[in-house]
């Protein structure tokens, strides 16, 4: 029986550097090691990068891509897809700026837009559990469906009421140097990632990612779990669009629009696989974080700004063919 | 009988390991040589070698026909005659029987557009040459897989192949279908065409197999025709261990007492098979090991899926005296039930998640506080798991996929021993996997019984259901059709009451 000692040798090498080595095998380090490379390179090419102030306004860029990109990954990771977030955002914002305009206390008001999210995500998750409609289909409808809403409340026109000051700290202000968005983002991704990593819920989130039927097969109710990530996807979904209302007190009718590929390049980027089982809260936050600090070095390089969007997309496939390139390699099994 | 094909001297070596070390084989034309060897006795590299998907370590040679080659991929290999046709059938489901034969070279008219009147007439003419009752025009998902099998046979015939490699052909076929693919070898065999066999069912190959060599960890140990070879010392070859030393005494641990029992269980609708379930009423007594036997299509693991709740049922299902409203899978569980599936990395495991995380997938919350895992504890415990089942990983970390079958199997057998349930059904529990596993599985359910767990063992392997169990239940087109103690089970009665 060779297999069980070596075995308990391996599980009590838990020293630093079998730990550091470790490393290399999990997902997100070599999306994290091309952001610091790449982040590495623009700050050779030009000082300014690296300076407190642009730093911050790069990750305050990225804060509401990235934020949605927690609720996307975990329904990437049960095999899903969630192409209505950026209507839930849009939707959200409209709300909480009716809600104010209607003379809402702030809570309320706020209150209402994350409300609007989780009816999105209710909607979702019981069209896709209930009824048994593929994600893509059912999150394509209310994609569709949220944009014709905001278009037939606003008429096309912004709604701009007045919102007492204390509201725009959501989106304007500052705790020390850093923005309060970005703080938000850290929290949820700290939050969000324990509870993927840590939780009896997260488990299951893998596992019905991983195998559905042997997920069900062994008491995980699938079903709940489906629910439950479509719903804090639109939820969360539902917060960016609260908090980039607050940034610019102007509910437009076509903001959020488009930003599903945003964020699904994202949680791509960061390792997640679109077959499920796989993927990571950091990892996905890491992604957003890549293609920020790209579109950053394009304005500052002076690289012509239309090229920003082939260069993102580029940057998504040399991602992803690396990470299946590495895959193979490392011998999947047989 | 001529010489058609020799491999000497192949070695294969993966990283950190030797999967194969110097293996000789010769085959001749029309001969059926039977493979025998363990899991990981080194059979599929060698095959994977012979049909070009992996390549040989330098120092070997492979000479076809009396000309040394390179094979260099799966094409290659078929030019030269030789195919394979792997356990999962590589059929594609929703294209015709014609579409799958010619599939990747299909006939095309002057205009480029595909010519499927040809492909129809070519595909009949192969089908009836080999008398296949099969329509070229049929979709393959509706076949069962007796008949996907034979269109993969009619697909290498066309190819004009001279060697025909079948890995387990038989693992998930009925006994009829069984009956027709060794009609079907021998038929091909006796028109000139090689067939490399390979099987864990030994009455499979002392049936058909001219010769057979046994591989074991890595190496040849022996070829020999089969008249010079015995059952035991073919297994104690395969295994280097007496038969008796691996199968222990049947111990009967069955207690009088009732624990669930099920009256007049019926299938809402026939499954898309077709298969039917009517009437099903049996008893299980505490610690008492139940065989379920039944030809493919008796119903056997629907009546499992509907007392686990994954298929809707009329009837009733009494567990200690109390009615169990099953309905899903998990209030099958909270009744104290475990379902080990047939399909084991389909059903039973998380493929690309590690052993401990399918080992605690059935009880996550014995390690939860408020929904927090905690993990030492779910570690230390799988480790005493992967002990006490001796399953063989390198840790508890490591994928399942990269587990042998038999390894995968203990796997999903811990996953729900830990959750301690009352009553364990297990399907096809050791199908695909090798003898020692196998031994080593009856053993375990054996010691679960003596622990006072009930257990169902259902089992298309006729010998296994007559070693393992105290009562055998026999199905026949969705119905009992025969309740049998251990004393009076025999081959030929359990057998005659799923077919008479």
């Amino acid at each position: 029986m060779n297999g069980t000692d070596t075995m308990e040798a391996a599980e009590h090498r838990d020293g630093l550097l079998a730990k550091i080595a470790e490393l290399r095998h999990v997902r997100e380090f070599n999306v994290l090691l091309a952001l610091l490379l790449v982040g590495f390179l623009i700050s050779l090419a030009t000082p300014y990068f690296l300076t407190t102030n642009n730093l911050m306004g790069v990750f305050r860029a990225f804060s509401l891509t990235a934020i949605m990109s927690i609720g996307m990954v975990m329904v990437i990771i049960t095999g899903g897809i969630d192409l209505s977030v950026g209507s839930a955002m849009g939707l959200a914002s409209l709300v909480t700026a009716l809600a104010f305009e209607a003379g809402f206390p702030t809570g309320a008001a706020i209150g209402a837009g994350l409300a609007t999210g989780l009816a999105f995500g209710l909607t979702n998750g019981l069209l896709i559990t209930a009824i048994g409609l593929p994600p893509f289909i059912a999150t394509l409808g209310t994609l569709s469906i949220g944009r014709g809403l905001m278009y037939m409340i606003t008429h096309g026109v912004p709604v701009t009421p007045d919102t007492p000051e204390v509201f725009s700290v959501l989106g304007q202000g500052y705790i020390g140097p850093v923005p309060v968005p970005v703080v938000i983002m850290l929290a949820l991704m700290t939050f969000f990632a324990i509870i993927m990593l840590r939780t009896r819920f997260g488990r299951h989130v893998y596992a019905t990612g991983g195998n559905e039927q042997a997920a069900r097969l062994s008491g995980v109710k699938v079903g709940r779990v489906k629910l439950t990530v479509y719903v804090l996807s639109s939820t969360i979904a539902s917060l960016a669009g609260v908090i980039g209302f607050s940034r610019y007190l102007s509910a437009e009718p076509a903001s959020g629009f488009g930003s599903e590929l945003d964020v699904i390049a994202a949680a791509a980027i960061g390792g997640a696989s679109l077959a499920g089982g796989i993927g990571s809260v950091t990892g996905a936050v890491i992604g957003a974080a890549l293609v920020g600090v790209i579109a950053n070095g394009v304005v500052l390089l002076n690289i012509n700004t239309y090229a920003q969007q082939a260069i993102t997309g580029g940057v998504i496939l040399i991602a992803v063919s690396l990470d299946v390139l590495r895959n193979r390699l490392s011998g999947g099994g047989n | 009988m001529s010489l058609f094909l020799e491999m000497n001297n192949i070695s294969k070596t993966f990283p950190g390991v030797k999967a194969l070390d110097r293996v000789d084989l010769r085959l001749n034309r029309g001969e059926v040589h039977a493979l025998a060897g363990e899991n990981g006795a080194g059979k599929s590299t060698l095959m994977k070698i012979m049909t070009g998907v992996y390549r040989a370590d330098p120092g070997g040679s492979i000479i076809v026909e009396g000309e040394e080659v390179t094979i260099h991929d799966p094409v290659h290999a078929r030019s030269l005659g030789i195919s394979i046709i792997y356990q999962e059938l590589a059929v594609v489901n929703n294209l015709t029987v014609a579409e799958n034969i010619f599939l990747a070279r299909e006939p095309r008219g002057p205009s480029g557009l595909l010519n499927t009147r040809k492909m129809k007439a070519d595909a009949r003419a192969v089908l009836e040459e080999l008398e296949m009752d099969i329509e070229p025009g049929a979709m393959v998902g509706r076949l069962s897989m007796g008949q996907k099998q034979m269109v993969e046979i009619a697909r290498a015939i066309s190819y004009d192949s001279k060697l025909i490699v079948m890995d387990e052909p038989t693992a998930s076929l009925s006994h009829h279908e069984t009956r027709t693919l060794i009609r079907m070898v021998k038929r091909l065999a006796s028109q000139g065409i090689g067939i490399v066999y390979i099987s864990h069912r030994l009455d499979e190959i002392f049936e058909i197999a001219d010769r057979v060599t046994v591989l074991r960890d890595g190496a040849t140990v022996d070829t020999q025709p089969i008249e010079a070879m015995t059952r035991d010392r073919l297994v104690m070859k395969m295994v280097a261990r007496e038969l008796s030393e691996l199968f222990g005494d049947h111990l009967s641990y069955a207690t009088e007492e009732v624990l669930m029992s099920v009256r007049g269980l019926s299938l809402k609708r026939p499954t898309m098979q077709g298969a039917r379930v009517s009437d099903v009423s049996f008893d299980l007594r505490r610690g008492e090991i139940l065989g379920f036997f039944g030809l493919v299509g008796a119903g056997r693991t629907e009546v499992m899926e509907m007392i686990f709740g994954s298929r809707p049922y009329t009837g009733e299902i009494t567990i200690d005296g109390q009615r169990a409203e099953i309905h899903d899978p998990s209030t099958a569980i909270a009744h104290g039930i475990g379902f080990v599936t047939e399909d084991r990395q389909g059903q039973g495991l998380v493929l690309g998640m590690n052993v401990r995380e399918n080992f605690s997938l059935t009880h996550l919350k014995d390690y939860c506080s408020f929904d927090f895992v905690r993990r030492r504890e779910e570690k230390a415990r799988c480790i005493d798991y992967i002990k006490s089942l001796s399953i063989k990983t390198p840790g508890t970390e490591q994928k399942v996929m990269n587990l042998s079958g038999g390894n995968q199997q203990k796997v999903v057998i811990a996953k729900w021993v830990a959750r301690r349930p009352r009553i364990l059904i297990v399907d096809e529990p050791t199908r695909g996997i090798d003898i020692g596993a196998k031994a080593e599985v009856h053993t375990l359910l054996n010691e679960l019984a003596r622990e006072g767990l009930s257990i169902i063992v259902v089992s298309s392997d006729l010998p296994e259901i007559l070693a393992i169990s105290d009562r055998i239940i026999v199905l026949k087109e969705g119905r009992v059709s025969g309740e049998l103690s251990r004393d009076e089970a025999t081959q030929e009665v359990v057998m005659h009451a799923a077919t008479g």
